[in-house]
């Protein structure tokens, strides 16, 4: 046996791209980087017992949205009341005012009428301190058996956008950005400033089919 | 200028492609990493309603979706479904699939749990009134109405 330092042969690589190409066009086709996203909410946990049901709110507190089977929207409390019949008319196009604004006009109260919820003063910390809110402002959608998810996905967006609207506002006022650009603890008071209180109720059988 | 086409016969010089497999592989593991396999095929039909005021939900392992739409196939009908996890289910057995998912699920991580309902736009309210109250039976009370966001 004549030792021989035979050098080892290099290793042909240049199939490894191919086969890595290969992986690649696989994970690629199988992955999906749509996020999920829609519009959250909370539910009120199950009642405990039969009888206590029901929350006692005053009239002038309450603003009620209601969705019937006809898929038009009545927005009421007791400031008056708005009809829409069409999505394009709960955005404000015509001669009708917008639902958001109605929301706004609601949940703000700045002309501090007694047909809107009433105005507590409250502290919310350093820059914004102590103002008046409508602390007890209740926001009850109710929607009939057989209305349209769409049209009570569209009511529900309209109702959040007042929100958005009202805390950019609040962030434009106070803390002169734009409320992305807060940091969470600011968007938090922000937030406890105007609280989102969306009531859903169960639903009713105001007539339709 | 007399500097290009000076030379006239130079060979083309190879171009290097070995770091070519690292490049790929680099995009490979990227790509393995935040891939989720989609567990579930659908069953059901469902065009998401849009919406313009949508949140991203943002953690994927802490979300349960209940998918409501009818059937994709033709021969079982155009009346409304849900799909758990592969297969029809009744609204009575929602509180079981909440209670197994939470189950499944880190106990640190059970109240974050989010409920995505994902719902096609023609879907009766009642029947997502009842997936409602089945819900708040069963303590899953963060949900999501899925929405796709645009113009709205």
């Amino acid at each position: 046996m004549a030792k021989t330092s035979r050098k080892v042969p290099a290793l042909n690589a240049s199939s490894m791209a191919d086969i890595s190409f290969l992986l690649l066009t696989f994970f690629l086709l199988v992955s999906n980087m749509d996020v999920d996203s829609g519009l959250a909410r909370r539910l009120p946990p199950p009642p405990q017992t039969e009888e206590q049901t029901s929350v006692d709110v005053q009239r002038r507190n309450l603003l009620v949205v209601l969705v019937n089977a006809g898929n038009e929207t009545m927005v009421q409390n007791q400031h008056g009341s708005e009809w829409y019949a069409t999505a394009e008319e709960l955005r404000g196009s015509g001669s009708k005012v917008a639902l958001k604004d109605k929301v706004k006009e609601f949940v703000l109260n700045t002309s501090n009428s007694a047909d809107l919820p009433e105005l507590t003063e409250e502290d919310f910390g350093a820059p914004i301190g102590i103002v008046p809110v409508t602390a007890q402002h209740v926001i009850s959608i109710q929607n009939d058996a057989t209305t349209s998810y769409k049209t009570y996905i569209a009511v529900q967006n309209e109702v959040v956008r007042a929100y958005n609207e009202l805390r950019e506002e609040g962030a434009r006022k106070y803390f002169n950005t734009s409320y992305e650009e807060l940091t969470k603890e600011q968007q938090d008071q922000i937030n406890e400033l105007y609280p989102q209180r969306i009531s859903e109720a169960e639903p009713k059988n105001y007539g339709g089919q | 200028m007399g500097k290009f086409n000076k030379g006239a016969k130079k060979e083309m010089p190879a171009l290097n492609s070995s770091s070519m497999p690292d490049i790929v592989f680099a995009i490979l593991f990227f790509f393995m990493v935040t891939t989720t396999m989609r567990s579930e095929t659908l069953m059901v039909r469902m065009k998401l309603p849009t919406a313009s005021e949508v949140q991203k939900l943002e953690k994927k392992s802490l979300v349960t979706y209940i998918n409501i739409g009818p059937p994709m196939e033709v021969r079982l009908g155009t009346g409304t479904q849900m799909q758990l996890n592969d297969r029809f289910a009744q609204v009575s057995e929602i509180q079981d699939y909440i209670a197994q998912e939470k189950a499944s699920m880190n106990e640190a991580d059970q109240p974050l749990m989010t409920v995505s309902i994902k719902a096609d736009e023609d879907t009766r309210m009642q029947y997502i009134t009842d997936v409602k109250q089945a819900l708040r039976q069963a303590y899953a009370l963060k949900i999501s109405y899925s929405a796709r966001q645009g113009q709205n």
